[in-house]
């Protein structure tokens, strides 16, 4: 397969340069990029149809993009590609956004975010900030002065958000031309930024007919901290605080992802126990995600003594949390090395307890609520993703399993403990927001099973392994996966041998998910979008950072 | 039984005789304190409602309730009246102002109004027309009004989506609600709300052999559109709050917002105490038939009690369902009442109508 790839690749860009490490990675020039990604997109024997991440990179010298794309009919083989151009002033480069859906809002960002422009992009905007922000800052020589951008006093208008300058190539070259997001005549209401429904300050612009959903425009940014760019001048260990605070329902396993990128970058041996409370406390954190994600759900519903009694389950989990990470939501609990302390020892006999007291709640919540009439009415039949739908928007984590692609970075590449234990990935086939509903219930029982086998079989030994007190990790660009309650979590690290990164990416699950709102819910009620929204279940730090 | 007529009697006589008021201040004085003690009692029940449903709804959530204000919380209603009359009425910009301020008057109007004709025992009531049915169906109707004025004049997207929404749904479910009345019509032979409990004298309208079955599908008929009538329950679209951010009365503050908020509460008790009325016997205690010892000794039980006894039952359904089930889509709620309740309503009807004639 290996050498397929490189074969491929080098006939049609034969300047390519090709690194084989644990993934083959190849430096592409820009014009050839298009050619290379439509091959490795739409060869039979190739077919990279998830692309999981568009890293934009400012390289000191030039700007560029770094394309993860895998294979799901070849167990997901991951492939790398790299493209960038000299030209800093203003940077151009192909869009990808017709090849792999995803692409549409991860250019956007890099747009916003590195400046890079993307020729025949359908509506290319800033994604996060402000339309009439100066700078792009994620590029090395951002002006941070507070006075190149000064809170402003009065509203952004509507008309700076919805039109824009786009490029489109024409026979006379790169063009310049004009995009309108919404006709004149169409009514627009605006959902959000603050809204009961929308999990989060995520702005809805919906253009509708009648109760007819016609096209719905997300707007981030609400919540924008400059993670990304913040992390590049903390250290390691400090980095892991800001994790936490990306997608808070699993904030576990986010800190898990970054611990195991710079644990790889770094060759250091975690020891097995501290694998298995990993482990542990990953799924505990997947069934609380999971529980407050069902509440939710329900409350949009109408039916909110299902939320008072989901979070009455939480609390146990959280009580479980406080006794021996000290935190409840955000538990701060993974170092680079292992945990920060072992575990209470009143802890394995609490997950013990609460596996039963769960399976029966589970029971009660599957009587009182997915037998309801109404409640299967809202949700049964409505709200379809199919697999390629699925797949060519990135869709990742229980609502793309609900469509029928077996995308359980646990099975995949397994880490931590999830070699060692036996256990299934959820899925369904058709797609629909009842699947995705009865797919998270369903994952519950199953992360109950695994902690089953889990807490039988706990190793003794060290909690943590010892590492230095100042974090180097050598030269190189580090990928690292992890299966969060909402999908797949990656990070990237690039690292110039400082002790701070050069380069930090965290793709998150939950702007694939929202970006697949538009196709799913047009044709649908209003309504309809409310518990189309909330089964995808996505929480707007994670895509904001 | 205890008549309250004697009261009545009592204070006109003491007005017009005894102290010698002429009659058209006798009759004047008379109003004004039959429109203050229903004013004061519409907006007591009102706090009294707010405060079991907080609790109920927190016993269903296995969860306390307010418990903080007063023993078991029993002053937290008064301590939230307090609060919501000293809000500030914040004014809309460019909302149409005249129609924005008339729109709770209607609801509020429509409520008190069917609230006056409801006989609470015996000859305690203000109005007791002879079309006493037909009344309250003709007067609850105008809170419709007021909530497509709330919805329209806010100058708000979401309101008008509410308002339409409600307009709809509540047009609908008078048709139901109606016929379910009509069919106790059609058994009682008469309109008038004293007649209909009188004749309940010997069994409730709902244990009235033959015809205790169309009744009793009428009852649940008239509980399920009632509900729909008032916006509550799994008919709570209108101003679902994870939806539309509170529908038609998102913009209304402070004490405008109070009169929409005790109409619904208040809505809520006229449902169940028109229901009671009608099918359970309203303020006529639990007579058996042959068993005249027993019906005595219920006789000593006062007739406000039953009343508010059977419609503590019914509200208590209607709060059972509220917290239990996810709200229906529009669609949903106007497909169930334009293809399912309606024809059953129809066909209940002339069955009851077969049942009275042969039987």
């Amino acid at each position: 397969m290996d050498n397929k790839i490189k074969e491929r690749i080098l006939s049609l860009a034969p300047e390519a340069i090709i690194e084989e490490t644990q993934f083959i990675s190849a430096t592409i020039p820009s014009d050839k990029l298009r050619a290379v990604a439509l091959a490795l997109r739409n060869d039979k024997d190739m077919q990279f149809d998830y692309l999981q991440d568009l890293i934009g990179m400012d390289w000191g010298e030039t700007l560029g993009v770094i394309y993860n794309i895998f294979s799901t009919p070849n167990n997901q083989k991951h492939v790398v590609l790299k493209t960038s151009t000299s030209e800093k002033e203003s940077p151009e480069l192909y869009t990808v956004s017709d090849i792999w859906d995803s692409a549409t809002l991860y250019e956007r960002e890099v747009y916003d975010l590195i400046g890079i422009r993307f020729i025949n992009h359908p509506g290319l905007r800033r994604l996060f900030l402000r339309a009439d922000w100066n700078g792009h800052p994620l590029r090395k020589d951002y002006d941070a002065d507070p006075a190149k951008n000064p809170v402003p006093l009065i509203n952004q208008t509507v008309e700076d958000m919805e039109t824009t300058e786009t490029l489109t190539l024409t026979n006379e070259g790169v063009v310049g031309s004009s995009f309108q997001l919404f006709g004149e005549k169409e009514y627009i209401v605006n959902m959000g930024p603050q809204h009961p429904a929308t999990h989060g300050v995520l702005h809805l612009r919906i253009s509708l007919e009648g109760e007819t959903v016609n096209k719905i425009d997300p707007n981030f940014g609400y919540i924008h901290r400059g993670v990304e760019k913040m992390c590049e001048s903390y250290t390691y260990p400090q980095i892991l605080h800001l994790t936490d605070r990306l997608d808070y329902l699993s904030g576990t396993m986010n800190r898990h992802a970054v611990c195991l990128c710079v644990e790889k970058a770094i060759g250091l041996e975690v020891p097995e126990r501290a694998h298995y409370i990993r482990t542990i406390m990953d799924e505990l954190t997947r069934i609380a995600s999971h529980l407050l994600g069902w509440g939710c759900m329900c409350m949009d519903m109408g039916s909110i003594t299902a939320f008072v009694y989901g979070m009455r389950d939480r609390e146990k989990i959280m009580d479980i949390f406080e006794e021996s990470a000290g935190g409840r939501l955000m538990a701060n609990y993974n170092v680079i090395g292992g945990v920060a302390k072992d575990i209470h020892p009143n802890f394995l006999q609490r997950v013990r307890d609460f596996i039963p007291y769960m399976r029966k709640m589970l029971k009660e919540y599957h009587i009182l609520f997915t037998e309801n009439p109404i409640a299967r009415g809202r949700m049964k039949g409505i709200g379809f993703l199919t697999t390629e739908q699925a797949i060519s928007y990135g869709v990742t984590g229980p609502a793309g399993r609900a469509s029928g692609w077996m995308n359980d970075v646990r099975k995949i590449e397994p880490y931590a403990a999830y070699d060692k234990i036996k256990f299934e990935p959820m899925m369904r086939t058709e797609g629909g927001t009842f699947e995705r509903y009865i797919v998270r219930l369903d994952e519950v029982e199953e992360s109950l099973k695994m902690l089953e086998q889990l807490v039988d079989n706990m190793p003794e030994g060290d909690f943590c392994a010892k590492t230095k007190a100042i974090i180097r990790i050598p030269e190189g660009e580090y990928f690292q996966r992890v299966e969060n309650a909402r999908g797949d979590f990656g990070v990237f690290i690039s690292s110039k041998g400082d002790k701070s990164p050069y380069r930090i990416k965290f793709r998150t699950p939950c702007m694939t998910l929202v970006s697949a709102l538009s196709p799913i819910t047009c044709g649908e009620k209003l309504a309809d979008l409310v518990m189309i929204g909330a089964s995808l279940d996505y929480v707007i730090p994670c895509i904001d950072r | 039984m205890f008549d309250f007529k004697i009261v009545t009697d009592w204070i006109d006589n003491l007005l017009r005789v005894q102290i010698g008021i002429p009659s058209f201040w006798t009759l004047a004085i008379e109003f004004i304190i039959v429109g203050v003690v229903f004013l004061s009692a519409y907006a007591v029940l009102a706090l009294i409602l707010i405060y079991v449903e907080r609790k109920i709804c927190a016993f269903f959530q296995c969860r306390i309730g307010p418990n903080r204000v007063g023993k078991w919380g029993l002053l937290q209603s008064i301590a939230d009246m307090i609060k919501i009359l000293l809000k500030e009425i914040i004014s809309i910009d460019r909302s149409d102002k005249f129609l924005f301020v008339l729109a709770p008057f209607f609801v509020i109007m429509g409520s008190i109004l069917t609230f006056a004709a409801l006989p609470f025992g015996k000859g305690l009531h203000a109005i007791d027309f002879n079309i006493g049915i037909f009344y309250l169906m003709a007067v609850s109707s105008l809170g419709i009004i007021g909530i497509l004025l709330a919805g329209w004049s806010s100058n708000n997207k979401y309101t008008l989506i509410g308002a339409m929404r409600s307009g709809a749904q509540l047009v609908s479910y008078e048709l139901s609600a109606a016929l379910a009345l009509m069919t106790v019509v059609v058994l009682s032979g008469t309109m008038q709300l004293s007649q209909i409990v009188e004749k309940q004298n010997t069994v409730w309208n709902i244990f009235h052999g033959f015809a205790a079955i169309p009744t009793f599908i009428a009852f649940i008929i008239y509980l399920i559109a009632g509900h729909a009538e008032t916006n509550r329950g799994p008919f709570d679209l209108p101003e679902a709050e994870s939806e539309l951010t509170a529908g038609y009365h998102t913009e209304y503050s402070g004490i405008t917002f109070g009169f929409y908020y005790l109409a619904e509460y208040m809505n809520m008790f006229i449902v169940a105490a028109i229901a009671t009325t009608v099918f359970l016997g309203g303020w006529m205690p639990l007579h058996i038939p042959g068993w005249g010892a027993f019906n005595h000794i219920m006789d000593y039980i006062p007739t406000v009690i039953w009343f508010f006894g059977k419609v503590a039952v019914c509200v208590f359904f209607a709060l059972w369902v509220r917290w239990t089930f996810p709200r229906l889509r529009i669609d949903q709620l106007l497909k169930f009442e334009w293809k399912i309740l309606m024809p059953i309503s129809l066909l209940n009807l002339l069955l009851m109508a077969l049942v009275v004639t042969l039987i």
